[in-house]
């Protein structure tokens, strides 16, 4: 019994706090929201205009922000989603949960970019990541493949960048991309669930490479003074992961909606993304990008599959992917 | 009096019938081979098995529904009568509530049985810490606490030495005669029977038979009894 | 029929558990069923079970003769190592594979040693990757079934062994093995079952695709593919495994026939010679082997400390709380239910087992879609996070408490009756004090597990209901890996507090 009362006690502290000011709900993924993501300062930024009392609501990662909407259907009580990316987009659209942004298309992306659904809100190329002590770094997959470099990647059925790296190997291989795969298979250390696990192996020294981003050798530079880390160029260019935002059809607060996608493409709000998602803004930032980043490299190709097709393309992806590696 | 009528106890393929009746007061042997029911038939009574048949009551008041702990009766059984986790107080105090919230006059009660039964000053010690004896006497004066009318005996004391058992029987003798508790004690040792019983029941070959006289039984046996006593 | 369900309280709380299990997965399943297996499906499934089983088995294999070195042999800080061996079982699992990989890794001390020796250095990565951890995680958990098995040997027994002269080999046939063969089928299943619904470390440490579990393919069929429907019908695959390995492990679960003793603490026979030194060396074996990734995690950890975050208090709070209050919850539930199994209801043995083969997905899955045409999750996440992790530690009470509760109602249960000890009271004087070893143990499990569990607050998470696994989570995240390790040693000392208590609460009330 006091279990029972006790666990009420607990149900109830979490509903006392009750505003009289409308709740505007975005549903995201758990690194926006955190202390060190974009999450607080875009919330005190909004709230400072917007006489709302904005709250996340979090899910795992793009893939679980995606089933949380589903999940919560068309009666759901989030009024945008922050964090959906590209190879997402098509299956998110086909739900019809989400409405039309009305927003002017962006600008900052080095590709042109224009839905009516989802807005881009920041964007960066993925990327495998080394210690600048590394001798020979590969330049293409074919090189990483010949070489004994061991690389530690993300599952595509279980985390964002996994899957960006299918696309990635199939945008830029197409019909190779089996045979790209089963010479990457001796390279492969393992295979984690989710980037953190990954990125953490390999700090560890588990590898001599890992998938990420080509924005991560700036996290170590800025917040960490250590410009150990670099990113390896490929040739073949990079496959760019480009994350939006959307308005859900059942916001009970359209106009509110509207406001915060506005302010989330505004300069106030973009410059805080380099340094607290990692990624680059979604515009041309008047004061330029903080220092850390001009010392990435650019890459000279960008790769994106069309929205649709990154939808068709997944699935075969991934089973040629899960096909070549599970023999 | 303590009636059965037309008891029948099966279990598998073991069968037990009684039809009998022990007058109050009255100090009863069950002898018989191991194996033919004693503790079976002293168990029915206790509430621990269901007769397939019968009744049994306690004046004319039928034990069949009430719950083993609400019986009018206190049973010692072979070993483990008393909670190793609790103290000799603690252990005889149930006797008294079983919920063990004793008033101040009831704990001095249970250290005044402690003393009858020869275990003065040892309520504070663990069961572990006594001898077999010393549990007999500690089971024994829980059942005095109890002060129900009916004593069931499952060979509490068989594993005590001659001398100490027959000091055991004496105690239950001195101190059931005090309450006029009627007492049934299950034996295989037809001294124990001689000694402490004025009635004896047979429990052979499926059957308990009704009472009779020890002297007389043992004078006379009859041929399962006479079978058991290598006769 | 009310004859057959047995008292009301624990067939309401049965049924809880099916409704929370079962009942989840058909809420998902809801949706549109879905039996359409696919050969990676198959092949999930084969390696599950090929994984599953070498795990339990080696666990407790070596649990056998760790669990009884232990039991016969006295040193100092005896009590302290059967506790801090406890650890594995107890670490989240993310923070058990990085404190493995530190060991066993690449630029671990195991490798090092191996190449500086000339040989080629060892991977981790692979089916005995994912083996390797499960024992890691599984063999604590193992060995102290087995220790309470020995434990629950009364110290007569043995005495009367060491009086007719038997050889250690004679009182494992005639002591032990009885003893075992009640008590081992139980911790086979129940490390078979926990590596079968293995997730992050068949993943994580099995090298590739071909390392997929079931539990992956739930869930990825839950969040990425959002099929509900093929979540639900893996889930019950799951289920039906389960049930199996449940009803087998039955099959050879019986009561070993010792009778009571009187309580006192066993003292078994301590045979000299060699058979000492090789217990002193598996004793030592194992401690290293539980031990060093324990100390490399504390370690990795230290630095950390000085970044801990802000909110860490919060959630540290939130989670402790969490923790107890299942805890008390899944103890009064396992107890309950074994008393009843112990009893004569045995439909609700297998139930109490269910869990075990629950998706924490799936269960938190169907729990959302039920509760969200009602409130907004995100408000009960706290309360749902509670319920769900009872649910989830019931198993292992169970299984604790099982054989107990019958040596317990075979000795004891006539005395109490015929004493007219019931209810309250009988719970108080007899249960509680009696069981007081396995119930102190078993909550501690349970707290400990609930704080490590990162399930289903992912899913349900607000703003205002981080907890500490969660938070840990982020921190890495964010490339925090430093304040993750820090945050993840709070939790591990938090868990590891948690169950000390609770398991010192038991040994201290398990006197006499």
């Amino acid at each position: 019994m006091k279990t029972l009362s006790l666990a009420a006690g607990l149900a109830c502290l979490a509903t006392v706090a009750q505003a009289e000011i409308p709740i505007f709900t975005v549903l995201t993924y758990d690194s926006f929201a955190s202390e060190w993501g974009p999450g607080p300062m875009i919330e005190k930024g909004f709230e400072a205009t917007c006489a709302c009392d904005l709250r996340f609501v979090t899910a795992g990662d793009g893939a679980a922000l995606l089933a949380r909407v589903q999940l919560e259907g068309a009666d759901g009580a989030g009024d945008v989603v922050v964090g959906l990316d590209t190879s997402l987009t098509s299956k998110a659209a086909a739900t019809g949960l989400f409405a039309p942004h009305g927003q002017p298309a962006v600008t900052g992306l080095p590709i042109a970019y224009d839905d009516p659904l989802f807005l881009p809100f920041d964007w960066g190329y993925f990327a495998f990541v080394h210690e600048k002590t590394l001798m020979a770094v590969p330049h293409s997959f074919e090189e990483l493949a010949a070489s004994d470099l061991k690389i530690i990647i993300q599952d595509p059925r279980s985390s964002t960048p996994g899957l960006g790296l299918v696309l990635w190997v199939k945008a830029a291989y197409g019909d190779r991309a089996t045979e790209i795969w089963a010479g990457l298979k001796d390279n492969i250390v393992t295979v984690t669930p989710g980037w953190s696990e990954a990125y953490g192996m390999f700090l560890e020294g588990e590898a001599d490479m890992v998938l990420s981003y080509t924005t991560s050798p700036a996290y170590h530079l800025i917040a960490e003074n250590d410009d150990s880390k670099a990113a390896a160029v490929f040739a073949e260019g990079h496959y760019m992961q480009v994350e939006v935002s959307a308005k859900l059809a059942a916001s009970h607060e359209p106009a509110l909606a509207d406001a915060f996608l506005a302010y989330l493409g505004s300069e106030a709000a973009q410059e805080v993304i380099p340094t607290t998602n990692w990624m680059y803004p979604a515009m041309t930032l008047a004061k330029g990008l903080p220092p850390g980043f001009d010392s990435l490299f650019a890459p000279e190709k960008s790769l994106l599959l069309a929205p649709e097709k990154a939808g068709d393309m997944r699935d075969i992806a991934v089973e040629e992917w899960q096909n070549a590696l599970a023999q | 009096m303590l009636r059965l009528e037309n008891v029948k106890i099966v279990q598998d393929d073991f069968h037990l019938s009684a039809d009998w009746a022990v007058p109050e007061g009255a100090r009863l042997a069950v002898i018989g081979p191991s194996g033919a029911g004693k503790s079976t038939l002293l168990m029915t009574l206790a509430g621990f098995i269901d007769p397939v048949a019968g009744r049994m009551t306690w004046n004319d008041k039928d034990l069949g529904p009430i719950p083993p702990g609400k019986r009018p009766l206190s049973i010692l059984f072979q070993d483990q009568n008393l909670f190793p986790h609790l103290t000799l107080s603690q252990n005889l105090g149930l006797g008294i509530s079983p919920r063990l919230t004793l008033s101040a006059e009831e704990w001095d009660k249970v250290h005044a049985v402690l003393g009858r039964v020869g275990l003065d000053g040892m309520g504070a010690r663990a069961p572990a810490q006594l001898s077999g004896g010393q549990l007999g006497r500690a089971a024994l004066a829980r059942a005095l606490l109890r002060n129900r009318p009916l004593l069931l005996l499952d060979e509490p004391f068989a594993a005590l030495g001659p001398a100490l058992k027959a000091e055991m029987l004496d105690l239950v003798l001195e101190t059931t005669a005090e309450t006029g508790t009627t007492v049934l004690m299950v034996t295989h040792d037809p001294n124990d029977a001689r000694r402490f019983a004025d009635l004896t029941v047979l429990v052979a070959e499926g059957v308990a038979h009704a009472p009779r006289p020890t002297a007389e039984l043992f004078a006379n046996p009859p041929p399962a009894l006479a079978a058991y006593l290598g006769q | 029929m009310a004859k057959r369900l047995g008292p009301i309280g624990p067939a309401l709380i049965g049924f809880a558990v099916v409704a929370l299990t079962l009942g989840s997965a058909m809420m998902t399943a809801v949706q549109k069923p879905d039996w359409a297996f696919g050969p990676a499906d198959v092949l999930a499934l084969r390696f599950t079970l090929l994984q599953a089983s070498l795990s339990a088995v080696i666990s407790c294999a070596l649990a056998v003769p760790l669990a009884r070195a232990l039991a016969r042999r006295h040193f100092l800080g005896r009590t302290l190592l059967i506790r801090l061996m406890a650890a594995p079982f107890l670490l989240p699992v993310v923070v058990a594979i990085l404190g493995l990989l530190a060991v066993f890794g690449r630029a671990g001390p195991v490798n090092q040693i191996i190449t500086a020796i000339g040989v080629q250095p060892m991977s981790i990565f692979g089916l005995h990757g994912v083996v390797l951890a499960h024992v890691f995680l599984n063999l604590p958990l193992a060995t102290r079934m087995l220790l309470q098995g020995w434990q629950s040997i009364p110290a007569e027994r043995f005495r009367l062994a060491v009086t007719l002269d038997m050889p250690p080999s004679a009182q494992f046939r005639h002591l032990e093995i009885p003893m075992l063969r009640s008590h081992l089928p139980g911790a086979l299943s129940i490390v078979f079952l926990l590596c079968l619904t293995s997730f992050a470390v068949a993943l994580t440490l099995g090298g590739g695709p071909g390392a997929s579990t079931l539990e992956l393919a739930i869930y990825q069929a839950l969040r990425f593919e959002f099929d509900l429907g093929h979540a639900a019908a893996l889930a019950l695959v799951q289920f039906a495994l389960c049930f199996v390995v449940a009803l087998v492990a039955l099959r050879f679960d019986e009561n070993p026939k010792f009778g009571a003793g009187l309580g006192r603490e066993p003292a078994i026979p301590a045979p000299g010679g060699l058979r000492k030194i090789l217990d002193g060396l598996m004793i030592f074996c194992a401690a290293a082997f539980l031990l060093t990734p324990l100390a490399a995690v504390i370690l990795r950890g230290l630095p950390g400390l000085g970044s801990l975050p802000p909110g860490l208090a919060e959630a540290l709070v939130r989670s402790v709380l969490i923790a107890v209050a299942s805890a008390l919850l899944a103890i009064s539930a396992a107890l309950s239910l074994a008393m009843t199994v112990a009893r004569g209801t045995r439909w609700l043995e297998p139930v109490a087992m269910l869990p075990l083969a629950a998706s924490g997905l799936v269960m938190g899955t169907g729990l959302f879609l039920a509760i969200h045409p009602i409130l907004p999750p995100e408000r009960l996440a706290l309360l749902v996070t509670l319920l769900v992790n009872a649910t989830m530690a019931l198993p292992f009470l169970f299984r604790l408490l099982l054989p107990e509760a019958r040596a317990l109602l075979a000795d004891y249960g006539r005395l109490s009756d015929s004493l007219g000890l019931s209810g309250a009271a009988r719970l108080r004087l007899v249960t509680i004090p009696r069981l007081a070893r396995p119930l102190g143990f078993g909550a501690g499990l349970a707290a400990a597990l609930s704080m490590g569990d990162l399930g289903v607050i992912a899913l349900f998470a607000g703003e205002r209901s981080v907890t500490l696994p969660l938070l840990v989570q982020r921190l890495m995240g964010a490339y925090r890996m430093e304040a993750a390790a820090g945050a993840a040693l709070v939790l591990v000392a938090a868990s590891f507090a948690l169950f000390w208590l609770f398991d010192r609460w038991g040994t201290r009330h398990a006197a006499a």
